[in-house]
């Protein structure tokens, strides 16, 4: 079996996060990192391959980024992939989610994997649907949100919480699996890893090197566009109760909750 | 009267704890050639230096491996865990990079204008002209956590292997031979029990070790207890609380301030200033330095920054502007007297802030720090070239370099301080005009834990933080980008449970609230009183080694992420 | 014929999601100013009367695709792209909650759409829709334009409310629509299971934050019985997990978890930064504390300065006779 995890990477936690207002588009100067939600993807390709149930030949790490990228890709081969895919061209800067779906399915087209794992959201672009997106182009069933995979012969038995309550979805392979972080605890690279990551092989590709049209991807290339940035709503300054009478003041609060329909 | 926190010494023993012999086996251990701990200028010009020699040098590199340098670094990023005013002379990057520009630099501008300033409640009276200490002509403005970037890049380019996220738990020795260091644990939850991802450090097995951990080196308190290293003097630390402002009015001097808010009587042996330096066009960076050994429990360097922002000079510099960044970091003062006795043990050196090749009086370190690794890394290739791992040159290259020159010009005047202001400020006008050479003799300063703390009213005077021109310090630990998780052992080792004095003293100088008295033992007034730790605060400055804790690493990785102090 | 389509999620009683009933009647009101008609689609076995409903909530079309089953993405992009392409649609708008991300994803994909989700608002502007959502965890918004048709618009859960528009019935439309070889590979084994025990706080919908303020373990006991009353969840910061007076899986902040229910009561809660991070962009919020500088009264919509042993016993008695009758 050979899974492909897909990783992005994104500006560190810890870094103020804002939109650059020449280009409306992140300001990505700061540090970054790995996605967080995808080391548990990651962390996922490395449990059905130490879980025995199924022989895991190969998990490549693939990314579609700027040249700095490549550090998400060895953190991603120090938890344990065996390789990485790095597309990278100018043509893509500016890629909106039709884009970059498009994108990334062509590189795994080359690839042929059977599985593919990744993080079911991203801690910048907050879009939770790239996964699906890949998954239609590369004609594969997808599911979204996935806290439980198991493997049982050619299959994968997956729970997510949907609208109503705990799902349990069986999927057939190939398919498209998108985590969250509650599937499992990712593990800590061994300092071994950590050093040996650069010695991995890393294939390098371009717009033209993946077959990708390039008037469908970067800035020009995608379906939405923003139009403009505003920072968030301003909240209007709450109201305060000093309690002297409990029975008054009690008598208020329910009436504000009555007034939100907070009590049903 | 007062209670001195030595008193209570922190459950922890160096040497025995943090010092053992190779335990990984051949195939899992990691050889490396030099193995530099601390991603700080001092470990870091060592590591290019080595680099630079290599190039010359290719039996010698073949020897050392795969991985000729190493350098491990706990936090996230060289540069995370670093912090400094500062105005760096410009010496120690042209002695690594003589090739490299200046406007190439990661500095902000070259100073032009120094003032200092005394203070009073309402005043500022410039001293004019700025006692010499305080001369920055020709020095550079300088972010250390973006030099610390800048020099992690190059020194990854000369083909160094960074390893950040990595503490360095402990040092490896064998027959009284440095031999490497040994990596942290990951994994372990809050009773040091291994978690299911728990991934155990690794042995890093080198021939030559590098101790750059800068201010309250943990590796570095283990050797000097280890293999007897102590200096003539024992070593003491001031504690800079520092913030980052963007500013609209662009600020056209380096600032330095002496006299308000501290005060200036010697019981309560506060010593210490500010400093306000421009960063390019737009912002500026603010910072509060005191010395650890003063003796009123109720001080806050933290809060005696937000104070110290009240004061109508200051506001007009600051006012219009916006906080962006908070930190915190001890600076070893006890200078030449406290230098280690050897600054080289067989396989083994010390530099930088961690040896404590700081000069407070003239607040400089970083270029001592780069020059100190640079002497290492001559004195590491030449001593490896004949298979030796006798150092000993180093430590005769350091006493004989301006590390020591400096270092020896100053060396009693900060002990001076401690008798109070004026007698201090005479001492410092002294040992200027003799260039040194006055006073005469070797000035006692003890460990600051020493001190008898009370609880006095010091912080009776520290303003209510409003959130937007003063802060209180959780929010300012949120600022240094600290997001430590919860369930993480307790690196700190003290003692919890302790007179309310000794308590009081921890719970005010910390920066970030990691100490806390339980409010019912606060209010009830009985003496003796528990010390509640919240681990995951705390920033690493290592104050409270110095006054009657024990800091240790922390999982690789946790603590602050500085990006412009 | 432009248009907006809307996708109803039903459970396997044929009762509608109130996300989806909020989406028809937001396409309904954003049709009206566009001059076009609004409609929905319904998969699986739902009854004439239910489709045809959901004409009051302003959709004048139900597109019915029997066939298909519901619960799983895939088979539903199948059947909204047929419609979309046949009908000309220019918009397709979901509610939020997991299978509209799925469905406007795979309909991207399909249709070669721009996609924008998490919205909060949508607009009408020179004749088209322009969609706002919020960005970086909520410090920044963005307004977000259509480069050609059609476009898909995803809702932030709760962001659009669902408004009766009078009692026109809609027409119920049967669409037959051939599965794609790969929506068969992923099948329901089990749907809506209730696991009561670990509910996830990030999905309540009114949540009780408990703090130091409580003063004790034992005191999280008002904060149950206040949760309980409101039919929500107990949540706690980190203070109180750390001393070991509730578990981690409650705990709410920087390092914990991030939520945004329609209302967060907090009850001895300071509003130390760390927290308000976690929970900040909760619709309302309510908090009780004694300590009138308390940094939560900052950004708290109602703020009431008090004791919280004498408040939370008598407010949990009064919610429960209103509740009661």
């Amino acid at each position: 079996m050979k899974i492909c995890c897909l990783v992005k990477e994104v500006p560190d936690a810890a870094v103020q996060k804002r939109i650059d207002p020449q280009t409306k588009r992140l300001d990505r100067s700061g540090e970054k990192n790995l996605n967080p939600f995808d080391t548990h993807g990651i962390e996922a390709a490395m449990q059905i391959r130490e879980g025995g149930k199924v022989q895991v030949d190969e998990i490549v790490a693939v990314t579609m980024g700027p040249p700095s990228a490549v550090r998400a890709l060895q953190k991603a081969v120090a938890l344990g992939a065996d390789r990485s895919v790095h597309l990278t061209d100018d043509a893509l800067a500016g890629s909106d989610v039709c884009a970059t779906g498009y994108a990334l399915a062509k590189v795994l087209e080359a690839e042929q994997p059977d599985l593919v794992l990744l993080g079911q959201q991203s801690d910048d672009g907050e879009c939770y649907t790239v996964g699906a997106v890949v998954a239609d182009h590369l004609r594969m069933p997808s599911l979204t949100q996935v806290i439980k995979i198991d493997v049982a012969d050619g299959k994968l038995v997956c729970e997510r919480q949907a609208e109503y309550g705990y799902d349990t979805v069986e999927v057939d392979l190939p398919a498209v699996i998108s985590v969250g972080d509650a599937i499992n605890e990712p593990r800590y690279p061994s300092l071994k890893a950590i050093m040996g990551a650069k010695k991995k092989p890393l294939d390098t590709k371009s717009v033209a090197d993946a077959g990708i049209e390039p008037e469908r991807v970067g800035e020009a290339g995608s379906r939405t566009e923003v139009l403009a940035i505003n920072p968030p709503p301003q909240k209007a300054p709450g109201e305060i109760i000093e309690d002297e009478d409990t029975n008054e003041t009690v008598e208020r609060i329910v009436a504000w909750l009555e007034e939100r329909k907070l009590i049903q | 009267m007062g209670v001195a926190p030595a008193q209570f010494p922190p459950p922890v023993a160096p040497a025995e704890e943090f010092v053992t012999g190779i335990t990984d086996s051949e195939d899992e251990r990691i050889e490396v050639g030099v193995a530099i701990v601390g991603a700080g200028p001092a470990g870091l010009a060592c590591a290019i230096r080595i680099m630079q020699l290599l190039e010359g040098e290719p039996e010698l590199s073949e020897r050392l491996g795969e991985v000729p340098v190493a350098v491990i670094e706990k936090g996230k990023v060289a540069g995370a865990h670093l912090l400094s005013g500062a105005t760096m002379r410009p010496s120690g990057m042209r002695a690594l990079f003589p090739d490299l520009d200046p406007s190439e630099w990661p500095v902000y501008q070259r100073v032009e204008k120094d003032a200092v300033y005394l203070l009073t409640p309402r005043l500022a009276l410039p001293l004019k002209p700025p006692p010499p200490s305080f001369r920055n002509h020709g020095n550079y403005v300088t972010s250390i956590a973006r030099l610390g970037r800048f020099l992690g890049e190059r020194a990854e380019e000369a083909g160094v292997y960074l390893l950040t996220e990595t503490a360095a738990a402990k040092l490896l020795v064998e027959d009284r031979i440095v031999r490497g260091v040994r990596s942290g644990d990951k994994g372990r939850g809050r009773d040091g029990e291994e978690l299911a991802n728990f991934e155990p450090g690794s042995d890093v097995v080198a021939k030559a070790t590098v101790l750059a951990e800068g201010t309250q080196g943990h590796l570095t308190g283990a050797a000097i207890e280890y293999f007897g290293l102590e200096g003539l003097q024992p070593q003491r630390w001031e504690l800079g609380v520092k913030e980052v402002w963007e500013v609209p009015k662009p600020l056209d001097r380096v600032i330095h301030t002496m006299g308000w808010p501290l005060r200036k009587r010697a019981r309560y042996n506060e010593f210490g200033g500010s400093f306000i330096y421009p960063m390019g066009e737009d912002k500026v960076s603010i910072g509060f330095v005191a010395g650890l050994d003063y003796t009123d429990a109720t001080f806050s360097v933290h809060d005696t920054l937000q104070l110290f922002k009240e004061h109508p000079f200051v506001r007009r510099i600051l006012d219009g502007g916006t906080r962006v960044a908070w930190g915190a970091k001890t600076i070893p003062s006890g200078g030449f007297w406290a230098l280690p006795r050897k600054l080289a043990v067989p396989g083994m050196v010390i530099c930088g802030d961690a040896a404590g090749m700081c000069n407070v009086a003239e607040l400089k370190g970083i270029h001592y720090a780069m020059h100190a690794g640079i002497y290492a890394a001559e004195a590491i290739v030449a001593a490896l070239k004949q298979d030796s791992v006798n150092f000993d040159a180093y430590d005769a290259r350091v006493r004989d370099s301006l590390i020591c020159e400096d270092l020896y010009r100053w060396r009693n005047v900060r002990q001076a301080f401690s008798r109070g202001f004026f007698f201090g400020g005479a001492i410092a006008s002294l040992a200027t005009i003799t260039r040194g050479h006055l006073p005469p003799g070797r000035w006692k300063q003890h460990e600051d834990a020493l001190e008898e703390m009370e609880i006095g009213k010091a912080g009776s005077r520290y303003p209510k933080p409003d959130g937007k021109y003063t802060f209180d310090k959780l929010s300012s630990v949120f600022a240094s980008g600290n997001a430590t998780r919860d369930d993480a052992p307790n690196h700190i080792r003290i003692q919890r449970h302790v007179p309310r004095e000794v308590a009081q003293t921890w719970v005010s100088m910390c920066p970030a609230q990691v100490y806390e008295i339980p409010e019912e033992q606060a209010a009830s007034g009985a003496p003796e009183v528990d010390v509640h730790v919240t681990p995951s605060n705390c920033v690493q400055c290592g104050a409270i080694t110095a006054k009657g804790g024990r800091l240790t690493p922390p999982e690789g990785g946790d603590g602050p992420l500085y990006q412009e102090v | 014929m432009a248009g907006i389509l809307v996708y109803a999620l039903h459970d396997d009683e044929g009762n509608f999601n109130k996300n989806s009933l909020g989406a028809i009647s937001e396409a309904a009101k954003l049709a009206g100013e566009l001059g076009t008609e609004a409609a929905a689609l319904v998969v699986g076995d739902v009854s004439d009367e239910g489709a045809a409903g959901l004409g009051k909530y302003g959709a004048r079309r139900v597109f019915r695709a029997r066939t298909v089953p519901e619960g799983l993405a895939q088979p539903i992009v199948d059947a909204m792209a047929k419609v979309i392409s046949e009908q000309g649609f220019s918009y397709a708008l979901f509610g939020g909650g997991l299978l509209g991300f799925e469905i406007g994803a795979g309909l991207t994909a399909r249709l070669n759409a721009g996609v924008t989700m998490e919205v909060t608002e949508v607009r009408v502007e020179d004749g088209k829709l322009v969609a706002v959502r919020p960005v970086l965890q909520d410090s920044a918004v963005v307004d977000v334009g259509y480069v050609g048709e059609p476009g898909i618009i995803i809702g932030r859960l709760n962001a659009f409310d669902a408004s009766e528009r009078g009692d026109g019935a809609a027409e119920v439309v049967d669409v037959d629509v051939e599965l794609s070889e790969w929506s068969t590979k992923a099948r329901m084994v089990k749907r809506g299971e209730q696991r009561g025990a670990d509910v996830n706080i990030e999905d309540a919908e009114i949540l009780v934050g408990g703090g130091r303020g409580l003063g004790e373990a034992a005191n999280f006991k008002l904060a149950e019985e206040l949760a309980e009353a409101l039919g929500g969840a107990v949540a706690a910061t980190r203070a109180v997990v750390d001393a070991g007076w509730y578990p981690y899986s409650a705990q709410i902040g920087q390092t914990g978890k991030t939520v945004a229910p329609k209302l967060y009561l907090a009850v001895g809660i300071s509003g130390a930064i760390q927290h308000k991070v976690g929970m900040q962009n909760s619709e309302n919020i309510l908090a009780i504390n004694k300590d009138p500088n308390a940094p939560i009264f900052e950004f708290s919509d109602l703020g009431v300065v008090g004791d919280l042993h004498k408040i939370v016993p008598k407010l949990t008695e009064a919610i429960k006779a209103k509740k009661g009758g």
